[in-house]
């Protein structure tokens, strides 16, 4: 049991998620269907499946901004029951649905979040400063943000949202519609990300994509069946690229 | 003969131009595709042609109508699946359907062996308010609604953005049922991938047309060698590159790496190996391949920027 002066505390783990027969039911519908996996630190973890697999459920549930119905989980090393506050202070959140401010320009959106997490304002500054100039936005930062292109768009709510040094970046179809140019921009920013320790779990529907990450899982009919490194799940079904496991694995 | 002819259109929102000087021609018949990222300005040219939006300037007509007098007799013969969900998710599946025909004066038996094929996997569902299906079903629904007054021509804004690959081809196979039965499809698409399922494609970036013509045709103008490796370190070789001592363009592909080379492979080929090894980058198969339409995009926008800077 917990005690209530642990409440900020966090386990020591190899491990940045640790997720245990997590299950979520809508009425009798079973939306996420007792999921169990881990991801580990700095790793870029791909999670896939079909439309009304459950995906979305299973982020908004690792976000804890949406309750299971039962099972446990450990997030940046806090409890997803007890400990809301200590997870959502420590992971960043890319929504599907772009939810930046179009009518706030780049720099006040980066301020605003960055304000909500507490920033100190001169730091701040500088964060933001240093995201433009990794983002080539500089000269964009007084733009009004529905004016700038999807693209652009989606960068930048990535660097929002990794603004406050998250320990975890959860990425909803970050790509979504992007152009092929833009979409392997983007990538590059995951790779940065996670190259300085920052875990990164991510949705898409480009299979492709799919390849650029460390281990992948694929959810079906709100189960985890599958999970392993791309080169390990190609040739555990016989085939070779991840559009072909996918298809298999769903028609199944 | 056309169904569709198109010259010179724009139109800008302010001082955003979401449609530049755009022409083209659909035929009877064929699956036109308008391929392009969000933001290329695919939905604007889609209102237009449904009549939905005034163009700026240049003309459009669209079953031999002119799209801002005659929207009246264009709208009888179209059908329409916009890019947000647009039917009452408070009606029934049923309810749908019939509110549509109706509204189009149609006969449900009469036009059913049309939309059989996809209103037999809605048939369980059929008591379900719309806005409580998935978003698989959602489309389905949306598809038979579109067609449930045998149009002369179908438009599909985006039916696939966000749907995943398996749902994706059996979308693609029910168009191509739909094109069978002699309906002309317009459709888009942020997919590269889909381009090569339609008869001819217009490649759409920032208002403008970058190319038109069939998937084949378009991948055989590609400029330059297309040379794929394969390699686990994907992302270091993609920053190696900037220094490669010979001129390239190179983007990762999945698990490959693609580069564009101005010369025959051979003739770099050595060199190519030489740097690899020296920055000790494990590769195989090292080898030229046709491009897919993808590697077309990239190539033309990026030369296109080569050429304006």
């Amino acid at each position: 049991m917990k005690l209530p002066f642990r409440k900020t505390e966090a386990i020591e783990s190899p491990y940045s998620i640790e997720v245990k027969e997590l299950t979520k039911c809508f009425g009798s519908f079973t939306a996420v269907d007792h999921i169990s996996f881990q991801v580990k630190k700095g790793e870029i973890f791909g999670f896939l499946g079909a439309n009304g697999a459950g995906k979305t459920t299973t982020i908004r549930m690792l976000c804890s901004l949406l309750m299971p119905t039962s099972g446990q989980a450990t997030i940046a090393g806090y409890d997803l029951a007890t400990q809301h506050k200590m997870i959502k202070r420590n992971i960043g959140y890319m929504s599907q649905k772009f939810s930046l401010y179009d009518d706030l320009t780049v720099f006040e959106n980066m301020q605003m979040f960055g304000t909500i997490y507490n920033i100190p304002r001169k730091e701040l500054k500088e964060r933001i400063a240093s995201s433009l100039e990794m983002l080539n936005l500089q000269d964009q930062a007084k733009t009004l943000v529905y004016s700038i292109p999807l693209g652009w768009k989606q960068k930048l709510a990535f660097a929002t949202a990794i603004l406050h040094r998250p320990k975890i970046v959860f990425l909803d179809e970050p790509t979504s519609g992007v152009d092929p140019i833009v979409r392997r921009e983007f990538w590059d920013l995951i790779y940065a990300a996670a190259s300085k320790g920052v875990t990164i779990f991510v949705t898409t529907h480009y299979m492709d994509e799919a390849e650029y990450c460390g281990r992948i899982s694929i959810m079906s009919n709100g189960q985890l069946k599958l999970i392993g490194t791309p080169s390990e799940l190609k040739e555990r079904m016989g085939v070779d690229s991840i559009e072909q496991v996918f298809v298999k694995f769903v028609e199944r | 003969m056309a169904l569709i002819e198109v010259t010179h259109l724009n139109k800008a929102y302010g001082k955003v131009k979401a449609l530049q000087d755009v022409s083209f021609d659909v035929h009877e018949s064929e699956v036109f595709g308008v391929v392009g990222p969000d933001g290329a300005g695919k939905s604007t040219l889609f209102n237009i042609l449904t009549t939905l939006l005034l163009p700026d300037s240049g003309n459009a007509t669209v079953l031999h109508h002119d799209v801002r007098t005659d929207y009246l007799e264009i709208r009888k013969h179209i059908g329409y699946l916009p890019g947000t969900f647009s039917l009452y998710p408070d009606l029934s599946v049923e309810e749908n359907l019939v509110f549509f025909a109706t509204m189009y004066q149609s006969d449900i038996e009469k036009n059913m062996p049309l939309i059989l094929p996809i209103w037999q996997q809605l048939l369980p569902f059929k008591k379900r308010p719309a806005g409580k299906l998935s978003g698989g079903m959602k489309q389905k629904l949306a598809l038979c609604c579109a067609l449930i007054h045998k149009p002369t021509l179908l438009f599909l804004d985006e039916p696939t953005t966000g749907v995943d690959p398996v749902s994706r081809k059996e979308f693609w196979e029910i168009l191509r049922s739909i094109k069978q039965q002699g309906i002309t499809v317009v459709v888009s698409t942020p997919y590269m991938d889909e381009a090569t399922l339609c008869d001819r494609i217009a490649l759409l970036q920032n208002g403008q047309f970058i190319k038109m013509d069939t998937p084949q045709a378009i991948i055989s103008d590609f400029r330059g060698t297309l040379v794929s490796l394969r390699t686990p370190d994907i992302f270091r070789l993609h920053k190696l590159l900037s220094n490669a001592p010979f001129r390239c363009t190179y983007y990762p592909y999945g698990e490959h790496m693609h580069i564009i080379l101005e010369q025959p492979l051979e003739e770099l080929l050595p060199q190519l190996k030489q740097f690899l090894d020296q920055h000790q980058i494990q590769f195989s198969h090292i080898q030229q391949i046709t491009p897919s339409v993808e590697d077309c995009f990239i190539e033309i926008v990026k030369n296109s920027h080569a050429q304006n800077h």
